[in-house]
C-alpha cells in the first residue's frame, strides 16, 4: 500500500511529514532543510520552487509568486486592496484570481500545485516509493471556496486529497500523540498569512472542536508590511527617496524587515542594512523590539476578538481553558506570546516546533485514515454559517457555524411560474443577515423539472458539509423520487473541466529538463553571491588592503563571466572561489561596527539571506 | 426554517435487510453477516438517536458519552478504505448523529426541536414583542432610526448601550422562565397520575407557554442585534444567541 503523507501548505513555508512505526517524521530535502519556502519562480528556462525561487525574488520580482495562499479561492475584487504589496501582476476580472506571468496566466491552485508537486517529489525521493495520497491542512477559518481551491491544487499536483484538515486541529493531534492531558484546549495559530483560534475538548481519545474563529488575512506577512511601510516613510524622510514604485527595492525591504522581525524575537535591538545603489545610498536603520511592538500591536490586538468570539461560541470563559497551545512561526514574537498569556491567564505551550507541528498533525490524521492509529478521532466543525439567498436579499441559515462536521440540512424548493423547469439557488457562507455582506460560494441550477403549475413540484435539496468542510449538494423531486440534475457555478473557483485541463497541462510541464533547472539554480546561487559581494565591498572596502580588494574583484569578474555561460559546473566552481575570496572580508565586517547586523560567517549568509 | 426540519424528525423507514448481503439485520447498525454499516434510519427522532426519553432535562455528560460512542462507530475517518456505498452511509449517519447531538446539547434548540416534534412541522416561531415592553420598544426603534440617519453622539451611544444591557438581562430572565416550563414538561412526561384529558390540556398549555417565551426571546435577540449594529459593533457574538 502506498504511503499517505501529511502536508502543511503554508503561506510562507510548506512541509511534508509521515508516520513511521507510530512516530511522526518531517521529511527534509537533500540538503536537510524541512521548510520549503512557498515561492514559485517562472523563468525563461523553467519553473523554480522553494529556496531557488526565493533567491530570484529580488532580481525577478514580477515572475516570482509568493504568499499565493492569500489568493486561494478569491476573486479579484477581494484582493485588489493588497495587490500593491505584491510585485507580480494580478489580472483584473470579475472571477477567480489570475496571475499574469510573462505570456501566460496562472491561477492560485496551479501555483500551489507546483509547491505540492515539489513536496510530493521530496517525499518520493525520501521514501523510495510513489506518493499519490495526501492529507493537506488549511486554516480552520477557510471557507468552502478556499478549501475547494486547495483540493483542486492537490489534484493538479497528482495527489488524491483524502482529507482537508484544519491547521489548529492538526496541531492538537500532534500534541495529542504524547503531551496533551484531557481537558479543554485552546490552539492559537498565527502563521505567515492566516490566523486561527480553535477551542477543543479532549477526552477518551476524542478531539472534539467546540468552536473556531479566525481571520484568513492576518499573519506574519502583515507584520512585515507594517515594518516596510514604516521603513518607506523613514527613507522618504531621511533620504528624500520614494521607493514605493521600485519593485526590487521593495522586495529587499520586505526580506530585510522579515529578517529583522525574526531577530527581534531574541534580541532587544537590531540593525537593518539595505544597499540601494540604484538610488545612490545604503540605508541603515536600527530598530528596537519596542518599536516593532508599537508597529504590530494593532495587528496582534486583531487576533484577540476572534479568540473571545470562539470562547463565547464554546460557552466557556477564558480561564476555563486548561491548556493553551501556540502554533505557527509568528507565535515566536514575544508580544504575541504576552497577549495570549494575558487573555487566557496561563503560560502557553510551545514545546513542539511551531513550524512543524501542523505537518506532524497532518501525518497523524493520515495515519488515522490509513487505519494505523485507532485510538484517536477528530471531530471538527464548520467555521462559518451556510445558507441560501431568500427574497429581499436576505440569507437564510441552513447550518450554523461551529456545527460538528459532517452535517447536513434539507430544504424544499418549488417553482414560482407555471411550467417552470429550472430553479436557481444561491449558496452563501457568513454570519451577516444580508446576502451582500456574506461570501457567495456558488450558484446551483436545478434542471429537468417536469413542467407543472407553479408551486407543484417539490424538490428536496440536501446540503451536506463533509468531513473536509466542503459542501456537497444533492436534489431530488419528491413526487417522482428522481434525482434532479444540478449544475454548479462556483463564484470564485474552478470548474471540474478547468481542473481536468490543468491536470493535463501539469503533466506536460512536469517533463521539464532537469539539467536546465539545475543550471538556473546555479545561476541564481551565483547571482546571490555576486550581489552579496558587491554589497560587502561597498561597506568594507576601506577595511581591507588593495591587494585583497583586487583579488575579490578578479574572482567577481570571473564568476560574472561564468554566470553568462551555460556550464553549470563552471558556475559552481567560480561561485565557490568567490566565496573563498570573501571569507576574510566577511570576518572583518563581522568585527567592525556592523557586527550587530551580521550573524553569519560568510558574506553570502550574512547579507544574502535573511536569518530564519 | 431549520426548526421546521427538526420538526420533521428523522424519517422512519423499514430496515430489515442488509443493503449489501440481504440478510436479516434486526435493527443492528452493522450487519451480523457481512459487517457492513447500515443506514441509521430506524431512529424516530433525535432523542431516540441517543436512546433518551423525550424530556427537556438532560444529563449532558451522558449525552456526550453516547455521542462519542456513535462517533467512534460512524465517523467517515473509519470508512476511508471502505466501499463508496459504505462511505455514503457513514457520512449520512455521522451527519445525523452530529445534528442530533448539537440540537439536544443546546437548551434552546432542544425546546424548539421538541415543539416541532410535538406539533408537527411548524415553520419557525415568529418573533413577538413582549406586551409590557411595547412602549419602550417604540422608543428604541425611534432611536435606531435616528442612529441610522446621523452619527451617534455620546449621549445616544450610552442610551443604546444601556438599553441593550437591559434587553440582554430580560432575555436571560426569559431563558430562566423557559427552564421552569421545561421542568413542568418533564414532570408531566414522567407522571402518570392525572386523567388523560387533563394531561392533554396541560401539555398544550405548556407547549404554548414555551412558544410564547421563544417568540419573545427571538424578538429580543433581533433588537439586541440591531442595537449592536447601530453601535457599530460586530454583532457576531449576539448572532450566536439566535441559535442557542
Amino acid at each position: 500500500m502506498s504511503r499517505i503523507v501529511g502536508i502543511d501548505l503554508g503561506t510562507t513555508n510548506s512541509l511534508v511529514a509521515y508516520m513511521e512505526g507510530g512516530f511522526p517524521r518531517v521529511i527534509p530535502d537533500a540538503e536537510g532543510h524541512v521548510l520549503l519556502p512557498s515561492v514559485v519562480g517562472f523563468t525563461a528556462d523553467g519553473i523554480l520552487v522553494g529556496d531557488a525561487a526565493k533567491r530570484q525574488l529580488v532580481r525577478n520580482p514580477t515572475r516570482t509568486i509568493y504568499s499565493v495562499k492569500r489568493l486561494m479561492g478569491k476573486g479579484y475584487e477581494d484582493v485588489k486592496k493588497e495587490l500593491r504589496y505584491f510585485p507580480f501582476h494580478v489580472v483584473p476580472s470579475d472571477e477567480v484570481v489570475k496571475i499574469r506571468v510573462a505570456d501566460r496566466e496562472v491561477t492560485p491552485p496551479e501555483v500551489s500545485a507546483l509547491i505540492l508537486r515539489a513536496l510530493k517529489e521530496r517525499a518520493e525521493a525520501h521514501l523510495g516509493l510513489p506518493v499519490t495520497k495526501a492529507v493537506i491542512t488549511v486554516p480552520a477559518y477557510f471557507n468552502d471556496s478556499q478549501r475547494q481551491a486547495t483540493k483542486d491544487a492537490g489534484r493538479i499536483a497528482g495527489l488524491e486529497v483524502l482529507r482537508i484538515v484544519n491547521e489548529p486541529t492538526a496541531a492538537s493531534l500532534a500534541y495529542g500523540l504524547h503531551r496533551l492531558k484531557e481537558g479543554t484546549v485552546a490552539v492559537y495559530d498565527l502563521g505567515g498569512g492566516t490566523f486561527d483560534i480553535s477551542i477543543l475538548r479532549v477526552k477518551d481519545g476524542i478531539f472534539e472542536v467546540l468552536a473556531t474563529n479566525g481571520n484568513t488575512h492576518l499573519g506574519g506577512d502583515d507584520f512585515d508590511r507594517a515594518v516596510v511601510d514604516w521603513l518607506l516613510a523613514d527613507i522618504k524622510a531621511r533620504h528624500g527617496a520614494d521607493l514605493r514604485a521600485d519593485l526590487e527595492a521593495l522586495q529587499e525591504l520586505r526580506l530585510g524587515a522579515e529578517a529583522a522581525k525574526c531577530r527581534l524575537s531574541f534580541e532587544e535591538r537590531t540593525v537593518l542594512t539595505i544597499p540601494l545603489p540604484q538610488h545612490g545610498f545604503t540605508y541603515r536603520r536600527e530598530i528596537s523590539r519596542a518599536e516593532l511592538e508599537t508597529l504590530i500591536e494593532p495587528l496582534v490586538q486583531q487576533t484577540l476578538g476572534p479568540c473571545r468570539l470562539a470562547l463565547a461560541d464554546a460557552g466557556l470563559s477564558a480561564n476555563a481553558v486548561d491548556e493553551v497551545v501556540l502554533v505557527g512561526g509568528s507565535t515566536r514574537v514575544p508580544l504575541v506570546k504576552r497577549r495570549v498569556q494575558e487573555l487566557f491567564g496561563k503560560t502557553p505551550h510551545s514545546q513542539l516546533n511551531p513550524d512543524e507541528v501542523v505537518a506532524v498533525g497532518a501525518a497523524v490524521q493520515a495515519d488515522i485514515l490509513a487505519g494505523g492509529i485507532t485510538n484517536m478521532l477528530l471531530l471538527d466543525v464548520t467555521p462559518l454559517s451556510l445558507g441560501i439567498e431568500t427574497l429581499g436579499g436576505v440569507m437564510s441559515v441552513l447550518t450554523p457555524r461551529n456545527m460538528t462536521i459532517p452535517t447536513s440540512a434539507k430544504e424544499l424548493f418549488t417553482t414560482s411560474v407555471d411550467g417552470q423547469t429550472v430553479v436557481d439557488m444561491h449558496v452563501l457562507q457568513g454570519e451577516r443577515e444580508l446576502v451582500k455582506d456574506n461570501r457567495s460560494l456558488a450558484r446551483f441550477e436545478l434542471s429537468g423539472i417536469d413542467p407543472m403549475p407553479a408551486g407543484m413540484p417539490r424538490i428536496e435539496v440536501t446540503f451536506l458539509i463533509d468531513a473536509n468542510g466542503i459542501l456537497q449538494v444533492n436534489a431530488r423531486e419528491l413526487r417522482t423520487g428522481k434525482a434532479a440534475s444540478i449544475e454548479v457555478k462556483p463564484s470564485y473557483g474552478l470548474t471540474d473541466t478547468e481542473v481536468e485541463r490543468m491536470i493535463e497541462e501539469s503533466f506536460v510541464h512536469a517533463e521539464e529538463d532537469v539539467a536546465s533547472r539545475l543550471l538556473i539554480e546555479a545561476r541564481n546561487e551565483a547571482d546571490t553571491v555576486i550581489r552579496a559581494t558587491e554589497r560587502a565591498l561597498g561597506q568594507g572596502s576601506g577595511l581591507i588592503g588593495q591587494e585583497e580588494t583586487a583579488q575579490i574583484n578578479g574572482a567577481l569578474a570571473a564568476l560574472k563571466a561564468a554566470r553568462d555561460g551555460s556550464d553549470r559546473d563552471a558556475i559552481r566552481a567560480a561561485t565557490e572561489r568567490l566565496n573563498q575570496a570573501t571569507l576574510h572580508l566577511a570576518e572583518v565586517l563581522m568585527d567592525s561596527a556592523l557586527k550587530e547586523a551580521l550573524t553569519a560567517k560568510r558574506v553570502t549568509e550574512a547579507l544574502g539571506k535573511p536569518e530564519r | 426554517m431549520t426548526e421546521a426540519k427538526r420538526g420533521e424528525g428523522v424519517t422512519r423507514s423499514a430496515r430489515d435487510l442488509c443493503w449489501n448481503c440481504q440478510s436479516e439485520v434486526g435493527g443492528e447498525y452493522f450487519c451480523p453477516q457481512c459487517v457492513k454499516v447500515q443506514p441509521a434510519s430506524v431512529w424516530s427522532d433525535y432523542f431516540d438517536v441517543f436512546g433518551l426519553p423525550r424530556k427537556l432535562g438532560l444529563d449532558l455528560e451522558e449525552l456526550q458519552r453516547r455521542f462519542y460512542d456513535w462517533s467512534r462507530k460512524f465517523h467517515p475517518d473509519l470508512f476511508q478504505r471502505a466501499t463508496p456505498e459504505e462511505q455514503a452511509i457513514s457520512l449520512e449517519n455521522s451527519a445525523l448523529v452530529n445534528t442530533a447531538y448539537r440540537t439536544l446539547r443546546d437548551p434552546i434548540a432542544r425546546v424548539e426541536y421538541l415543539i416541532g416534534l410535538e406539533e408537527g412541522a411548524v415553520k419557525g416561531i415568529p418573533p413577538k414583542a413582549p406586551l409590557d415592553l411595547l412602549e419602550e420598544m417604540l422608543l428604541v426603534q425611534e432611536a435606531l432610526e435616528g442612529a441610522k440617519a446621523s452619527a451617534l453622539d455620546a449621549q445616544t451611544q450610552k442610551r443604546l448601550t444601556d438599553e441593550r444591557a437591559r434587553l440582554a438581562e430580560r432575555r436571560r430572565a426569559e431563558e430562566e422562565r423557559l427552564l421552569d416550563v421545561s421542568r413542568e414538561w418533564d414532570a408531566l412526561v414522567e407522571g402518570s397520575s392525572a386523567a388523560s384529558r387533563d394531561r392533554d390540556d396541560l401539555r398544550r398549555k405548556l407547549l404554548d407557554r414555551m412558544k410564547g417565551i421563544l417568540a419573545v426571546r427571538a424578538y429580543l435577540t433581533t433588537v439586541i442585534n440591531d442595537l449592536s449594529d447601530a453601535l457599530g459593533e460586530d454583532s457576531q457574538t449576539h448572532v450566536s444567541h439566535r441559535r442557542h
